[in-house]
């Protein structure tokens, strides 16, 4: 297949998965009176159903699962491992952290935005973080052993939040938060999350040209022209701000920026720049089903994005596993 | 063009120096084999010649951007390193990565593939080659890159025979195009009988430099490697054959 086919397939693939998830929900509109609602020059409820609940987690949807997948395959593609995803520069732990601390000091009953805008602080401190600890001119190895660090660091410190929370509701309100949703966000926290999502998407998409080059390590990317230290520099940014703003709105939704790689890889003739675009469309839309399954699953009950993606993404990697033993 | 070292030298953070003082220049025309036993310097002058390892003294080189770099030279490391399930015709195309894509890439990389005895594989994946099918397709992958100047590190360690003297005339072939190959090699006999000038590293310095009957002395043989070897004189020229320890 080539490039092109793909990315419209994938593309096509996304829109209606994007539709699919206007149309789907407690309240029961038919198609084209949902769609109709959302351009209507109308206060009805119809309208508000739309514009104010199912047009922001649709559009979070859609902006977080392009930018799992588009860093997930940035990721995998610098650090030439399969095995790496976005969290791995400790980006979504830190930012957790920023959530979490921001839920049990009440900030988050004070001002509306306190979590998400918490959640980015943490993630900024990661980057300082990362680039203090890895140093520009740093290997993919340090860039992993930082980043394990880092989010060992938040986890613990995520765990002393909980450990030390007064009141159970505040620990139960913490540990619903960090397994990741879309649901019940404004179009406040889609402009928020989209400029930095969109931002750091900006950054990491030029790469693919320096990350077709790394297939053959470091020193002979340096000698095809690749600028070594730009590139890390790029990445590291572009994935804090599109993840940590991901993980803001949304909590970590874990596995997208692992697997959606994974799948679409063969299909790109292991390109790692044509990996880039299809994984960002393959993560949109893999975030876009996994939403709206929540919605048709389980209608009565809040079943949350990330353990969907969880149940689902496990499950593969056993499949992984399976296959790499068979090939052994 | 010409690479010209002047004084480089690489102290490692262990305070180790690595490379002392080298001053070279490789020209048009040279297929410069550069020899030493193990720990000598050879890979370390190889990169800081290219700037990817912080150096004092001058490299003509590294004193490129490195886009300007990607198109005066190509570098063939040590390690051979094919990450992802790629074809041979895709890896050999990494190689125009420094060029402006144009019609000529295709023709490039059909080129370096039959130049490398690959044509056959050229749509098989990489890393489902034997290991010397990979080597070969990674110098194709260098070639393809059109650059005055080659730098290989032990580009023929690992090949089977036929595959070594191929390659080795192919670098002489190149020189005699007017192109200019610098590669480190352990084999001293197909060294002596390929290139033009033989460079020897010994602990970081600059042992000899010469053609291959005047740098391969009793003396520096002992001293260096730690071998002794004679050269015969044949009908296809003087064969160096290395015959025992010292």
């Amino acid at each position: 297949m080539t490039a092109g086919r793909l990315y419209a397939l994938l593309g096509l693939l996304t829109a209606a998965l994007f539709l699919a998830s206007l149309t789907v929900g407690p309240a029961s509109l038919p198609i084209g009176e949902a769609l109709s609602a959302l351009v209507a020059q109308s206060d009805g409820p119809a309208t508000m159903v739309m514009r104010e609940i199912r047009l922001p987690r649709a559009l979070l949807a859609a902006l977080i699962g392009g930018s799992l997948g588009l860093c997930g395959a940035a990721m995998q593609g610098y650090l030439r491992n399969p095995l790496a995803e976005p969290g791995l520069i400790g980006v979504s732990s830190t930012a957790a952290l920023g959530a979490v601390i921001a839920i049990q000091t009440g900030l988050t009953y004070t001002a509306a935005l306190a979590l998400p805008l918490m959640a980015l602080a943490g993630a900024g401190l990661a980057v300082l973080a990362i680039l203090a600890l890895a140093g520009p001119r740093g290997t993919a190895l340090t860039l992993i052993l930082a980043g394990v660090a880092l989010s060992a660091l938040a986890g613990a410190l995520t765990s002393l939040v909980l450990n030390l929370s007064p009141s159970p509701y505040a620990a139960a309100e913490i540990v619903f938060w960090m397994m990741g949703s879309v649901a019940d966000r404004s179009m406040t926290h889609v402009a928020l999350a989209a400029p930095f999502i969109l931002g750091g998407m900006a950054l990491i998409l030029p790469l693919g040209r320096g990350l077709d080059a790394l297939t053959l390590g470091e020193d002979a990317a340096a000698s095809m022209g690749t600028r070594l230290t730009r590139l890390r520099l790029a990445l590291i940014l572009g994935v804090a701000a599109s993840v940590g703003a991901g993980t803001a709105v949304a909590g970590a939704i874990g596995f997208v920026g692992l697997v959606v790689p994974h799948l679409l890889r063969p299909l790109t003739g292991h390109r790692p720049s044509t990996l880039l675009i299809a994984s960002a469309l393959g993560g949109a839309a893999m975030l876009l089903a996994a939403d709206t399954a929540t919605r048709l699953i389980l209608p009565a009950r809040d079943l949350k994005l990330g353990v969907v993606t969880a149940l689902v993404g496990a499950p593969f990697f056993f499949h992984l596993v399976w296959r790499l033993r068979g090939r052994l | 063009m010409t690479l010209e070292l002047h004084g480089l030298s690489v102290t490692r953070q262990n305070g180790r120096n690595t490379l002392r003082d080298v001053s070279l220049a490789v020209a048009p025309g040279e297929f410069i084999g550069l020899i030493g036993p193990n720990g000598a310097g050879k890979t370390t002058l190889l990169r800081a010649a290219q700037g990817l390892l912080p150096a004092s003294g001058t490299s003509s080189l590294a004193a490129l951007t490195p886009g300007q770099r990607a198109r005066a030279a190509a570098f063939l490391p040590q390690s051979r390193e094919i990450a992802w399930d790629l074809t041979v015709e895709t890896l050999v195309m990494l190689g125009r990565t420094p060029h402006r894509p144009s019609a000529e890439d295709a023709a490039a990389v059909a080129k370096a593939i039959a130049q490398m005895n690959l044509t056959a594989l050229a749509h098989r994946r990489a890393t489902r080659l034997s290991g010397g099918e990979q080597a070969r397709a990674l110098i194709a992958r260098a070639l393809a890159q059109e650059t005055p100047l080659l730098l290989a590190d032990e580009p023929i360690a690992g090949l089977d025979p036929a595959a070594q003297i191929a390659t080795m005339q192919l670098f002489a072939e190149l020189a005699r195009e007017g192109r200019a190959v610098l590669a480190s090699l352990h084999d001293l006999s197909l060294a002596a009988r390929h290139c033009t000038r033989l460079v020897v590293l010994h602990e970081g310095r600059l042992a000899a430099d010469g053609a291959p009957q005047e740098v391969l002395t009793a003396d520096l043989l002992a001293e260096v490697f730690h071998i002794t070897g004679r050269f015969t004189e044949t009908a296809e020229g003087a064969l160096f054959t290395p015959t025992g320890l010292t």
